[in-house]
């Protein structure tokens, strides 16, 4: 008996009448954990009950409190009939159940029923006494924290992060079960949502007893997810990354850690071999781009599963494991093996982590992503989910075996995702091979110390951009030049990442957002069939997205993509790609080409004319983005670059492998192009389309800008200012004769009016960015498409970059301190070497505020100004900026971000991870769809909310909409929705209220003055 | 390809100022199609239907030149409209109550914003007022709303929140004690102005005073509220302060009701004109201070038994409730009008009152000098008010 509960019910308020005669309610509460429950007594016509009941005490197992969910539910007595219930609060504990974090819950929870949404508050307060648990065969994990954030969270030290844990359970979904049919919507819904709920704490319970097995005592980037796969059955999936963390007291305490003068070096290779012939030995092969792959045919059939992952085990790329030898250079080998050695013993070498201490990250090879279809088949017994297991091991495989490939030995930005369509599932997986510093992979601090100084002297804007690969033996040819940065390295002249942007790196300009979107119409089948079509249209949507990236990366001026995720949601008739990511300019790669268009039939004039027209088009559109994105690269002849590394062929291709024979590579084109040119062949009118449609994208308005990563390149003085959002857009196609070009013109309108309408809305913010934006497609219904957003705008201040140049540093070294993370204080190193002109951290930072200032003139701010101020809104935020002074205690903010601008995390009180269903059979009465899903959305935040200040928190981090499943029957007037948030709830502090920090002041004073300005126009 | 649905919704609830006019002046934010609500009255969207026509709302916004100024196209801006007004309309349930929108979990709106929404939902237009004030707020009332509605140019959406408004703060200090304005300001957390126009409403919708007459039309509602404010202060149960030595304090209402006594009381006023000693002593007692001082002295002086009598008649009239309805009614017959056709000017009128109150005291015939007072200064302070054009 390792554990009591302890629960009071103290009031209520708002609450529905649900007697009509008195216009009031005789309410009363039933406490229930496990199978005990407690009641309060009934408190008499009032609306707003005061019960201060006793406290309930329940006497459980420790595993219990973490599978089991406190559920309060709230009744209307009722002396003849039945009692009515009023809805229900279920009360994750798992956040009592660390030391470091809540120790008591208390507040007002919002009252929720599935049918009716939110009635009325319920004010309860939540304790546990855990008592110290000495059974050694213990099946609970309480202790081991568990955080949504992709990095190491703020006010921790990585010590060791020891790698990949992952687990699913699966169950019958009660809404597929017989006795659905004669329960109603109301018990089926909360049948469900308590299942979800207990699934989500024995998969929580289980990956933690893995971390504790691992010696680990956190779970860093945690991610949830549920399959509903129907009638088979509901499956619900997490991965995450087992570390182990110290807490840090005060940034002085690790300070001395990382300035420790004991540090040695594993890695001299890397500083030693500057020497241009070392080609052979570099960890410096350039990668164009990255390698897809599908195991489409194969994987459908049911039975094939596991013996397919029995064949994948074993590296049959012929480049991957072995490769360490044959690559020469010793030193280099001697990293690879000791990495290797630290990685190996894992399954899966995996991080899904998107953000690094610094060092840790050593090379960045490219994406790597795998896809399989597969038929969906009832689960018959849920204590042995093998089935799931073996498709995911499978998938793993393959990643595993695509980044040996690339010459690395770990995958990071590590996700998995499904899209299910009656009974096809499509299970994706993608990651960002790398190459990782041992340091942290293993047991023994000293020799973790004595690695950094090792990297003190590696150039830190470029590092992780030198190829790991070996140059001689490439997974596939691409264009390598050395880099830009250093001279020393190899480079390839594209890089796609799913990670974050490191701090470290060297950017010139701003990033974008950018997407490729995608449709392929499919026909209707049914099983085999089905997932037959299915798979063999992947391999040409991937290549398509992949074409569309490259271009408009390219159109943009730059040459690296962060933050790419590509989503395939597969639907009755049709196939969905969306791609986003989040473009930049890094310095240590080559200048990107532009676009050239060639015609077919050159003899054509007025073709010609046309394509030179065209052609035209794109030069200015190139011209203007760099404008746009302040990006111009500091001018490089091409002696010091040194003559071009002879190249093979100058094209990159597809890796593409078959599951079953992956010995046999097939190649793709996955770019036609000279060395520098990017060439564009229109030959028929569908490329005539793709290159309209390139075309059509326009750059959002000025003042605003976007990117889906956790930063920004280029902005760093953010004000405090944040408005997370989610918004929802459903299209209906009209179902004659849809064509892929009408259904890609569609979505391409659906997504691009979608960020219009938002930059719309947002107005009052600029100047802001949006920043983590987050595109989820699905195709709900035939006919329909389904596109969900969530990001947060954020606003900065333009005029302060003026001033920061000092203040950055300090900003900046703070972040350092607060993030633990020893960054830039060696930046020397790097900018001693080619750039005289351009020392990095501080040039960069000049070039940003002048550019900053420069680029937009006062007049062209007088505009902003002018247009957010009609609407009023200057107004608000004349009165919404002081709230950062005097915020309310009841403000819980929300961000998909990792921080809050201008504060300081000084606490995690665990995760959020909530599941809604919401269901209406007065769907016009309730304002239709739109008016059904706006309240439901509105009631979910006020849920994380109310929970968030309930555990004494005031913000959500790392804020995730994981699910949004809409269904509607407007026949019938009914609707359902189904909702999974997660997130982490912190205490945030002000910097301003830390202490009077000066660079807070000009941010303090410019305000005023501009928004004055608003005011009187 | 149609939109089918289409929301936006923000950890903080944006809240746009323009469009939430727009949606109190009861613009539709979509063309025709108008279905039930479970927010009570209004309309709501489907996101379905005409979505290709543009609203009389989102025609507003662009006829304000917001799609210049910002470069959005008309459907972004209708897309931005049906958002808003779906969140006016969830809100609307917590505005009819103020307090729980301060104290809801669902909308996280800044304080400074919420007590925006709440004074601009309870605030109302000077034409509209006009026509209810001193009406019954009840069904009937209800029903006119249509005429009105054509006859103010306000729409009939807007007409049924103001009216809803009126009869909600109505129901809610109805049955309260202590400061009407007091009342009104703790359950309907409004400024103190608006909060005191409220209480003119109240205090006339109670007493029914009827103000709709045409002779009244040249009056505002600033007019009637001033009024309102004197009477409140100076006429009701609760103005005789802390004085409860009636046995049943519960009968009346402190502020609402008039003070019965008082009205009766008032009766006793008659013996200024009744007694002919009396009236021609006071008159000789105002045109002696008055001589010389006054523009229109000869006027005055032919007029003085004419407007004493008016006024000590309405006194006196006012025990009957029908004669209360008209008490405007009676002092702009009896006394603005003879006033307006001599051409008074307003100092003369002052000057006149005062003098004319003033006076009473030096009758020593007459006993009942509190209750002149209390009768007079109130109604010098009024038809100081009334005396325009």
């Amino acid at each position: 008996m390792p554990g009591k509960l302890k629960v009071k019910i103290v009031a209520g308020r708002h609450l529905p009448v649900m007697d009509r005669a008195s216009d009031l309610t005789d309410a009363f509460v039933e406490v229930k954990f496990g199978n005990t429950t407690f009641k309060t007594d009934v408190y008499l016509k009032s609306l707003n009950p005061q019960w201060n009941s006793e406290w309930f005490k329940f006497e459980v197992d420790d595993e219990d409190l973490q599978d089991e969910p406190l559920q309060i539910t709230v009744l209307d007595h009722d002396t003849y009939s039945a009692n009515d219930a009023i809805g229900k609060v279920y009360i994750d504990i798992d956040p009592l159940l660390y030391s470091e974090a809540a120790t008591v819950i208390s507040g007002w929870f919002p009252i929720y029923d599935t049918i009716h949404g939110i009635r009325g508050e319920i004010n309860v307060v939540v304790k546990v006494d855990l008592f110290n648990d000495l059974n050694r065969f213990r099946q609970s994990s309480c202790g081991v924290k568990f955080f949504c954030t992709t990095s190491i969270p703020k006010c921790y030290r990585a010590v060791i992060i020891h790698g990949f844990v992952e687990e699913l359970v699966v169950n019958e979904d009660p809404e597929y079960q017989w006795i659905d049919r004669i329960r109603t919507p109301r018990a089926s819904n909360e049948a469900r949502q308590r299942l979800i709920s207990l699934m989500s704490g024995e998969l929580q319970r289980k990956i933690g007893l893995k971390v504790l097995e691992m010696r680990g005592n956190a779970v860093v980037g945690y991610l949830q997810c549920f399959d509903l796969e129907g009638e088979s059955g509901l499956v619900v999936r997490a991965i995450g990354t087992a570390c182990t963390l110290d807490k840090l007291s005060s940034p002085a305490a690790f300070l001395p850690a990382c300035n420790s003068p004991s540090k040695e070096m594993k890695e001299i290779p890397f500083n030693e071999d500057p020497n241009p012939n070392t080609h052979s030995s570099g960890p410096s092969t350039p990668l164009k781009n990255q390698t897809y792959s599908f195991s489409p045919s194969k994987s459908y059939s049911r039975q094939s599963s596991s013996s397919d992952t029995d064949l994948s085990l074993t590296p049959k790329t012929g480049m991957g494991s072995g490769s360490a030898g044959k690559e020469g250079g010793p030193f280099k080998a001697l990293l690879r093996q000791q990495t290797q050695s630290a990685l190996e013993q894992r399954e899966f070498p995996f991080f899904t982590l998107t953000a690094f201490p610094p060092g840790f990250l050593v090379h960045v090879g490219g994406v790597v992503s795998a896809r399989s279809v597969k038929l969906l088949d009832r689960i018959h017994n849920p204590d042995e989910p093998e089935t799931r297991d073996a498709w995911w091991a499978e998938i793993r495989q393959e990643i595993k075996s695509h980044a040996k490939a690339l010459g690395c030995h770990a995958v990071v930005g590590y996700s998995e995702s499904t899209s299910i369509c009656e009974e096809v599932c499509i299970l994706s997986a993608s990651g960002t091979a790398a190459v990782l510093n041992p340091r942290f992979l293993q047991d023994g601090t000293v020799e973790g110390c004595l690695e950094q100084r090792l990297e003190e002297n590696l150039p830190a804007g470029c590092g992780f951009c030198h190829i790991p690969y070996d140059e001689l033996n490439m997974p596939f040819p691409a264009h390598l030049t050395y880099c830009y940065n250093c001279r020393k390295q190899k480079v390839p002249d594209v890089l796609f990442t799913t990670i974050d942007l490191p701090m470290d790196a060297a950017v010139i300009g701003k990033g974008c957002l950018i997407q490729a979107r995608l449709c392929r119409l499919k026909k209707k089948a049914q099983a085999e069939a089905n997932a037959t079509a299915i798979s063999n249209l992947l391999p040409f949507m991937e290549y398509e997205v992949h074409t569309q990236l490259m271009n408009k990366l390219k159109l943009k001026g730059m040459n690296a993509l962060f933050g790419l995720r590509i989503q395939i949601s597969v639907g009755e008739n049709m196939l969905m790609g969306l791609a986003s990511a989040t473009g930049v300019y890094l310095a240590a790669l080559p200048t990107p080409g532009g676009i050239q268009i060639a015609g077919k039939t050159p003899n054509d004039g007025s073709y010609e004319q046309h394509i030179s027209h065209m052609q035209k088009k794109i030069n200015d559109t190139i011209a203007k983005n760099k404008e746009l994105y302040e990006i111009n690269p500091p001018e490089i002849s091409e002696e010091i670059i040194g003559s071009p590394i002879p190249e093979p062929r100058q094209r990159s291709r597809l890796l593409r492998s078959q599951s079953e024979s992956s010995d046999e590579v097939t190649e793709l084109d996955l770019s036609h192009g000279k060395k520098d040119a990017f060439v564009l062949e229109i030959d028929d009118t569908d490329a005539m389309e793709d290159v309209h449609s390139l075309l059509t994208d326009v750059p959002p308005p000025s003042g605003f800008y976007s990117c889906n990563t956790e930063i920004m390149p280029g902005i760093n003085n953010w004000t405090s200012e944040i408005q997370m959002f989610t918004s929802v857009r459903v299209i209906r196609l009209s179902s004659l004769n849809l064509t892929n070009q009408a259904l890609n013109k569609n979505f391409n309108d659906l997504c691009e009016n979608l960020l219009k309408s938002l930059y719309f809305k947002l107005r009052s913010m600029i100047p802001c960015c949006l920043c983590h934006v987050n595109f989820t497609v699905s195709l709900p219904e035939d006919e329909l498409i389904q596109v969900t957003v969530t990001a947060v705008a954020i606003t900065f201040d333009k005029n302060q970059a003026l001033q920061t140049t000092k203040t950055h540093a300090e900003k900046s070294l703070q972040r350092a301190s607060t993030d633990n993370e020893e960054l830039l204080q060696f930046p020397l190193e790097l900018c001693s070497d080619a750039l005289p002109s351009h020392p990095f951290p501080p040039a960069k930072e000049h070039l940003e505020s002048a550019s900053s200032n420069s680029g937009i003139p006062a007049a062209q701010r007088a505009v902003t100004v002018e247009k957010a101020s009609p609407v009023g809104e200057g107004n608000f935020r004349n009165r919404s900026s002081p709230p950062c002074a005097n915020s309310t205690v009841g403000v819980v903010k929300m961000t998909p971000l990792s921080f809050i601008p201008g504060a300081k995390i000084t606490k995690y009180l665990g995760i959020i991870n909530m599941f809604f269903i919401r269901e209406t059979t007065s769907l016009r009465e309730e304002g239709g769809v739109s008016g059904f899903l706006h309240a439901f959305i509105a009631e979910v935040f006020a849920m994380v909310r109310a929970h968030v200040a309930a555990l004494g928190g005031n913000a959500v981090v790392s804020y995730i909409m994981k699910q949004c499943v809409f269904m509607e029957n407007p026949n019938k007037n009914q609707a359902q929705c189904l909702i999974n948030v997660s997130g982490d709830a912190v205490v945030f502090v002000r910097e301003s209220e830390l202490e009077v920090v000066s660079t807070q002041q000009p941010a303090a004073n410019c305000q005023p003055s501009c928004t004055g300005g608003e005011v009187t126009t | 390809m149609t939109s089918e649905l289409d929301i936006f919704v923000g950890n903080t609830t944006l809240i746009d100022e323009d469009v939430y006019r727009l949606w109190l002046d009861g613009y539709s934010g979509l063309w025709g199609t108008v279905c039930g609500c479970r927010f009570g009255g209004a309309v709501v969207l489907d996101g379905r239907a005409g979505r290709a026509r543009m609203s009389d709302a989102v025609a507003l916004r662009v006829r304000s030149g917001i799609l210049e100024q910002t470069g959005a196209t008309a459907a972004v801006l209708q897309s931005d409209t049906m958002d808003h007004y779906r969140t006016f309309q969830m809100l609307e349930r917590l505005l009819h109550a103020p307090p729980k929108l301060l104290h809801q979990l669902i909308f996280q709106i800044p304080p400074s914003r919420q007590a925006l929404l709440i004074e601009r939902y309870y605030a109302f237009d000077e034409a509209f007022v006009r026509e209810v004030l001193g009406k019954k707020l009840s069904k009937g009332t209800k029903k006119d709303l249509d005429d009105i509605s054509t006859k103010t140019g306000i729409t009939l959406k807007s007409c049924r929140r103001q009216f809803d408004n009126f009869k909600r703060v109505f129901k809610v200090v109805e049955e309260m004690r202590g400061s009407l304005v007091d009342n009104i300001q703790q359950h309907f957390l409004l400024s103190d102005r608006l909060a005191r126009d409220y209480a003119a409403i109240v205090f006339f919708a109670n007493n029914r005073f009827e103000t709709g007459k045409k002779k009244l039309q040249y009056l505002s509602f600033g007019d009637f509220a001033f009024c309102a404010e004197l009477m409140i202060q100076n006429w009701t149960l609760g103005a005789v302060g802390e004085a409860p030595t009636d046995p049943d304090p519960q009968a009346d209402d402190m502020d609402m009701d008039l003070d019965k006594e008082f009205l009766q009381d008032l009766k006793e006023l008659k013996v200024l004109v009744a007694d002919k000693d009396l009236l021609d002593l006071h008159k000789s007692l105002v045109c002696t201070a008055l001589r010389g001082k006054l523009g229109v002295f000869s006027e005055m002086e032919a007029n003085f038994k004419n407007l004493s009598r008016g006024l000590v008649n309405v006194a006196a009239k006012l025990t009957h409730n029908k004669d209360v309805r008209d008490l405007f009614v009676d002092l702009v017959e009896k006394f603005v009008e003879p006033c307006r056709s001599d051409h008074w000017p307003l100092n003369d009128v002052r000057l006149f009152l005062n003098q004319y109150s003033a006076s009473v005291h030096s009758l020593d015939g007459f006993r009942h000098q509190a209750l002149w007072d209390r009768y007079m200064g109130t109604l010098r302070g009024c038809l100081l008010r009334l005396c325009h054009d």
